[in-house]
C-alpha cells in the first residue's frame, strides 16, 4: 500500500484541513495563577483550580483573551463575544474530567491565512480552551492497555490554547507544510505562542480526505493525531491519503474514523470509529461569564500588533521589484529590516537579496544597514568582485567594521582592465586548443571553457579579479579572433 | 442568646469567647446524640480560634463583627485540612488544601467554625435523608425530618448547638430546612455570596446563605460572608448591602404580592398546600398589611414550570460537576483491572442512590439528540420565569409566598418516592432560577404543632426591603424562632 507511487493518485484530490492548537505564552495559566511553564518536576505548577479539586473555580486570565484576540487579528477573523462550554468526556488527564472550552460563540469567527504564494487558506474559528495535563504509562512497554500504572502530571493542565481550525482548503502534504510553517511564525510574530512542535506548545491534527478530481463532493475523511513534526504531517497526509484512493479503488469504502500517526511504522492506525465517537454533551460553562471585548480594547490589541510575515514579505517585495514569494527566505531569516535599510540607503536590491539568501543564513550578525549598503555600493561600483563582497561580509557578520577598511586589510583592490586583458592574452598563448574551442565551439563548449578560463584567471589573482569583467574580454576577444 | 448580643459580649470584654464556644460545644455533647445535625465537631481547633479571639480582645484589639460566635458550616463547604465529606462516601479521606472564601471571611469576622454539618449527598435532597452518614432529625420532633439539603445547619441552629451556620441553596436547600425546622434562612442573590470553596452541585444556581435562630442574627452572618470575591467570576462586583442598619425601618408603604401560582390559592397554581401553612400565610400578609405595606394578591404563572426546568437544568449541571469524582485524584479509589473500571467501581462504591439517579437524569439531558428538548426548553423556562418575575416587580416590591407546603414530615416517608420530596422544593425553585433573593421566616405553628415558614422574595440585591419586611413578620409571629432555650 506505501509502496504506491504517484500516478496511482492521479486522477485524485487530495482535501486537507488542519486543527492547530498552541500554547498560548502566558505567565499563568487560563483559568488560575499556577504558572504555565514548560518542563519543571512533575505537578509542580498545580493549584486548586487546575487540579480541579472540589470547589474550585475558574477565572479567566485576561492575557490569554488579548493574546487570543491577536491570533484572530493575525488571521483576519472576526473577533466576537463569544462563551465558554463544558465539552465532557473522563480522561485522568482531564482533572475535572470536562474541558472548558468555546463551542458555538468561540471569540474568533471566520477569516483566513496567505501562503507565501499568495494563496489564501480559510479559517473556519480560532478559539480559547485549556490544556490537559499528561499521563505516563509504567510497564508493560509505555502502552495504557498492558500498563502496571499510570502516572499524571498536570503541569500542562491548564495552560491556555488556541485551536485554529482550518478550511478544508489544502490539497497536498506541501500545503499542509507551508501552512502550518506559516501559522507558526504568524504565532510566534505576534508573540501568542512559542510554536515549538518538538515541545508540544503546538500541535497539528490533520483532517483527510480523498475524491476523484472534479468532484465537488468531499469524500469521508479522516482525522488523523500525533502528528509532531512538519515532516510527520507531510508523511501522514501522503500515507493516509493512499490508504483512503486503495479502499476505494479496491471497491471499499472509507469509515470515518479518529487514526493515530505512528512516526516508527509510517503508518496511520485505527483509533475510534465514527460509532464509539465521544458524545461530549457540551453546554454553557455556569462558573463563567460570557467574554465581550469592547471595540476600544480590540482597537488597542490591533494597534499594538507588529507587522505580520505577510505584510512583510508584500512590503519588501514592492520595495525591491520582485514577487512576495521570492521575499519569503529574507522575511523568514527576520534580515527584512536590514535588507530594507540597507536598500534605502542606495543600495542595489538584487545584490542584498543575493547576499542575504547565500551569505546571511546564521543572521545579520554585527552587521549594520550602513556597512552592508557600503559594502553593496562597493560590489556593484567595480572595486570589489562577488568573491570579495562575500569575504568582507562574513567579517563584517563576525565583528563589524568599515567594508573599505575591511577590504583593505584583505588587500582587495579592484584590479584594472588592462592589467586583466594582459593576463587573458597571455593565457589564450598559453593554452590555444583551449582558445579554439571557446571561439569555435557550440554553446556547451563555450561555457565550458569561459568557466576554465574564469578560473585560470581567478587563480593568478587570487580572487581578485572579477569574474564578470574577465567573461567580457573573453567574448570581446573572441568576436575580434 | 442572640449572635449579635454573644458578639457585642466578647467586643465589650464583658464574656470570653472561650466560655461561649464551651457553652455550645457542651450543647452539642448533650444533644447531638439525638440529632445528629454534625458530620464533624472540631471542638479542639474551635477552642483554640476562642482564645485567639480572646487575646485580641486582651490586647485592644477589633475582635470583628463576629466576635466569638459559633459558626457550624454544612459539609459542602472546603476547609483546610479538615474533612470535607459533601454527605457522601466517595471524599473519603480528602482534606481540602484550602479555605472556602466565606471561611477565610467568617475568620477576618472573628467567627469561631465549630463543625461541619450534615447534609443530603452533594445537596441533593429535602430531607437530609441522602447523607452517606445517616439522617438528621429535626430538634421540634425527633421523628420528622429536618428538611434538606441543608438539614444539619438547620438543625443545629434550632437546637442551640450554635447561634449561626451556613448552608447552600440549589432549590430550597437553605429555605426549606429553616421552615421545617423553625429558624430563619436565606438564600442570597446569585453572586452575593461567593462560591468559592463550595463543593458545586448546580453552578448556576448554587448560592451560600445563613440560618439564625431571628432575622437581626441572620443579617449579621450575611453582612459577613457577603461581597466581592475575585476567585468567582460569578460574584457580584460590590460590596456587601448594608442590612442590621435597616431592619427597623418597617414595610410601611412597600407593596407585597401573595403569589397565586405557589400559594395554593389560585386557580392555575399547583395543588397541595396543607390548609394550615395557607392560613399562615395569610395571616403573615396581613401583619404586613397591618404594619403598613399594600399587600395584593400576584401572578407569576410560569412558576409552576419552576419544578420541571430545575430538574433538568440542575441535574445537568450535576452531571459534570460530579464527574471529577473519578477515583483518580482525591477521595475513595476502588482498584479495578484499568482506568475506565476503576472510574466506575469508585462511582458505584461511592455515590448513593439519588446522586446517580441525578447524573443519569442530567446526562441524558445533555445527550446529543436531546439537548434541545430538554436542556435548551427548560432554558427558555428559566428565561420566561425571569420575565414574570421582572413583571411582577413592576407593580410588587415584594412577593409573598409559603415556604414550604407542609410541616415536617415524618422520616421515611417520601423517601422511596422522588418525585414527591421534589414537590417539596416547589416554593422556592423559582428564586434559584431567576438568581433573585429569597428566606424563610418562621411564622407560628401548623396544626401538629411543628413551624410554618413563610417566604419572602425579593429581585436581584433587593435583601434590604427582604430584611426589613422578615423582621416585621418576626415580631408579628412574637419574636425569635426555634425551640432552643
Amino acid at each position: 500500500m506505501t509502496s504506491g507511487t504517484a500516478s496511482e493518485m492521479d486522477g485524485w484530490e487530495v482535501v486537507i484541513g488542519l486543527e492547530v492548537h498552541a500554547e498560548l505564552a502566558t505567565a499563568t495559566k487560563l483559568f488560575s495563577g499556577a504558572r504555565n511553564e514548560f518542563g519543571g518536576e512533575p505537578n509542580e505548577n498545580v493549584d486548586p483550580v487546575s487540579l480541579g479539586l472540589p470547589g474550585s473555580l475558574p477565572v479567566l486570565n485576561e492575557k490569554a483573551v488579548e493574546l487570543a484576540i491577536r491570533v484572530g487579528l493575525a488571521l483576519n477573523c472576526s473577533v466576537q463575544a463569544s462563551e465558554f462550554a463544558r465539552k465532557n468526556y473522563f480522561y485522568p488527564d482531564m482533572p475535572k474530567d470536562f474541558q472548558i472550552s468555546q463551542f458555538d460563540q468561540p471569540i474568533n469567527g471566520e477569516g483566513w491565512l496567505e501562503l507565501p504564494d499568495g494563496r489564501r487558506i480559510g479559517i473556519e474559528r480560532a478559539h480559547l480552551e485549556e490544556d490537559t495535563g499528561k499521563s505516563t504509562h509504567v510497564g508493560g512497554g509505555g502502552r495504557i492497555h498492558e500498563a502496571s500504572y499510570s502516572l499524571v502530571d498536570y503541569n500542562r493542565a491548564g495552560v491556555p490554547l488556541i485551536e485554529i481550525v482550518g478550511k478544508p482548503d489544502l490539497r497536498s502534504g506541501d500545503d499542509a507544510r507551508a501552512y502550518v510553517s506559516e501559522l507558526r511564525s504568524i504565532l510566534v510574530a505576534i508573540g501568542a505562542s512559542d510554536g515549538k512542535m518538538e515541545e508540544g506548545s503546538m500541535r497539528v491534527d490533520c483532517n483527510v480526505s480523498v475524491r476523484p478530481v472534479g468532484q465537488d463532493q468531499l469524500g469521508t475523511r479522516c482525522e488523523v493525531k500525533n502528528i509532531n513534526s512538519l515532516r510527520s504531517l507531510g508523511r501522514a497526509i501522503t500515507y493516509e491519503s493512499r490508504r483512503q484512493v486503495d479502499l476505494i479503488a479496491s471497491g471499499q469504502e472509507v469509515d470515518q474514523q479518529t487514526r493515530h500517526w505512528n512516526e516508527e511504522d509510517g503508518r496511520t492506525h485505527t483509533l475510534r470509529s465514527k460509532e464509539e465517537a465521544f458524545d461530549y454533551r457540551y453546554f454553557p460553562e455556569p462558573d463563567l461569564v460570557p467574554v465581550a471585548p469592547s471595540a476600544e480594547w480590540i482597537d488597542e490589541i490591533r494597534a499594538a500588533m507588529p507587522l505580520l510575515p505577510g505584510e512583510r514579505r508584500h512590503r519588501l517585495a514592492e520595495e525591491a521589484c520582485i514577487q512576495p514569494s521570492a521575499a519569503a527566505l529574507t522575511v523568514e531569516r527576520g534580515l527584512d529590516d536590514l535588507a530594507l535599510a540597507a536598500m534605502d540607503l542606495g543600495a542595489d536590491p538584487e545584490r542584498v537579496l543575493v547576499h542575504v539568501e547565500n551569505n546571511l543564513a546564521d543572521g545579520q550578525g554585527a552587521l549594520t544597514a550602513d556597512a552592508f549598503a557600503a559594502l553593496v555600493a562597493m560590489e556593484t561600483g567595480g572595486d570589489l568582485t562577488a568573491t570579495q563582497a562575500k569575504t568582507v561580509l562574513a567579517d563584517l557578520v563576525d565583528s563589524g567594521g568599515d567594508p573599505a577598511a575591511v577590504a583593505a586589510s584583505h588587500g582587495f583592490e579592484a584590479m584594472d582592465t588592462s592589467e586583466l586583458e594582459g593576463l587573458v592574452d597571455g593565457l589564450i598563448a598559453e593554452h590555444p586548443d583551449d582558445w579554439e574551442a571557446f571561439v569555435d565551439g557550440d554553446e556547451g563548449e563555450r561555457r565550458k571553457k569561459s568557466g576554465f578560463f574564469v578560473g585560470q584567471i581567478m587563480k593568478a589573482t587570487r580572487g581578485q579579479a572579477d569574474g564578470r569583467v574577465v567573461n567580457e574580454i573573453l567574448e570581446r576577444l573572441a568576436a575580434d579572433a | 442568646m442572640s449572635a449579635v448580643s454573644l458578639a457585642g459580649a466578647v467586643r465589650s470584654g464583658e464574656r470570653s469567647a472561650r466560655s461561649i464556644v464551651e457553652e455550645h460545644l457542651a450543647a452539642v455533647a448533650d444533644g447531638e446524640g439525638q440529632i445528629h445535625a454534625f458530620n464533624l465537631v472540631t471542638a479542639d481547633a474551635a477552642l483554640e480560634r476562642a482564645d485567639r479571639v480572646d487575646a485580641v480582645v486582651a490586647q485592644g484589639g477589633d475582635p470583628g463583627p463576629l466576635a466569638g460566635v459559633p459558626v457550624a458550616l454544612k459539609d459542602n463547604m472546603c476547609t483546610r485540612g479538615v474533612p470535607t465529606t459533601c454527605g457522601s462516601r466517595i471524599l473519603d479521606g480528602w482534606r481540602p488544601p484550602y479555605d472556602a472564601t466565606v471561611v477565610e471571611r467568617l475568620d477576618a469576622a472573628g467567627a469561631v467554625i465549630i463543625g461541619k454539618t450534615n447534609m443530603d449527598e452533594f445537596a441533593m435532597g429535602s430531607s437530609t435523608e441522602n447523607s452517606a452518614f445517616g439522617p438528621t432529625l429535626n430538634p421540634c420532633d425527633t421523628t420528622r425530618v429536618p428538611g434538606g439539603s441543608s438539614g444539619g445547619s438547620a438543625a443545629a441552629v434550632a437546637a442551640g448547638f450554635t447561634p449561626l451556620s451556613l448552608g447552600s441553596d440549589t432549590g430550597g436547600s437553605i429555605r426549606q430546612p429553616a421552615a421545617l425546622c423553625g429558624v430563619v434562612g436565606v438564600k442570597p442573590t446569585y453572586g452575593a455570596v461567593s462560591r468559592y470553596g463550595l463543593v458545586a452541585f448546580a453552578s448556576s444556581l448554587d448560592q451560600i446563605g445563613p440560618f439564625a435562630r431571628n432575622v437581626a442574627d441572620a443579617a449579621l452572618l450575611l453582612e459577613a460572608v457577603a461581597g466581592h470575591d475575585p476567585l468567582d467570576s460569578t460574584s457580584i462586583p460590590a460590596s456587601a448591602p448594608d442590612l442590621l442598619g435597616v431592619l427597623d425601618r418597617g414595610v410601611e408603604g412597600l407593596r407585597v404580592g401573595v403569589i397565586e401560582e405557589i400559594s395554593g390559592s389560585g386557580p392555575t397554581g399547583l395543588e397541595g398546600f396543607a390548609p394550615d401553612v395557607q392560613s399562615r400565610l395569610a395571616e403573615a400578609a396581613e401583619a404586613l398589611a397591618a404594619a403598613g405595606a399594600v399587600v395584593e394578591k400576584a401572578s407569576v404563572p410560569s412558576t409552576v414550570f419552576g419544578l420541571s426546568a430545575y430538574y433538568v437544568i440542575a441535574p445537568a449541571e450535576a452531571s459534570s460537576n460530579l464527574a471529577r469524582f473519578d477515583g483518580v485524584r482525591f477521595g475513595l479509589r476502588v482498584d479495578a483491572d484499568n482506568t475506565v473500571e476503576m472510574n466506575a467501581a469508585t462511582r458505584t462504591a461511592g455515590f448513593g442512590d439519588e446522586v446517580k439517579r441525578r447524573i443519569m437524569l442530567g446526562t441524558y439531558a445533555l445527550s446529543a439528540g436531546y439537548y434541545d428538548a430538554y436542556y435548551g426548553k427548560s432554558q427558555k423556562v428559566r428565561t420566561l420565569i425571569v420575565e414574570d418575575f421582572a413583571r411582577a416587580y413592576q407593580s410588587f416590591d415584594l412577593l409573598l409566598s409559603p415556604t414550604a407546603p407542609t410541616t415536617a414530615f415524618p422520616i421515611g416517608e417520601k423517601v422511596d418516592d422522588p418525585m414527591l420530596m421534589y414537590l417539596n422544593d416547589v416554593c422556592t425553585i423559582p428564586s434559584n432560577l431567576a438568581g433573585h433573593p429569597a428566606m424563610s421566616v418562621p411564622f407560628g405553628v401548623g396544626d401538629d404543632g411543628l413551624p410554618v415558614g413563610v417566604q419572602v422574595l425579593a429581585p436581584a440585591n433587593g435583601e434590604p426591603s427582604m430584611f426589613r419586611a422578615a423582621a416585621v413578620l418576626e415580631a408579628a409571629a412574637g419574636g425569635s424562632a426555634g425551640v432552643a432555650p
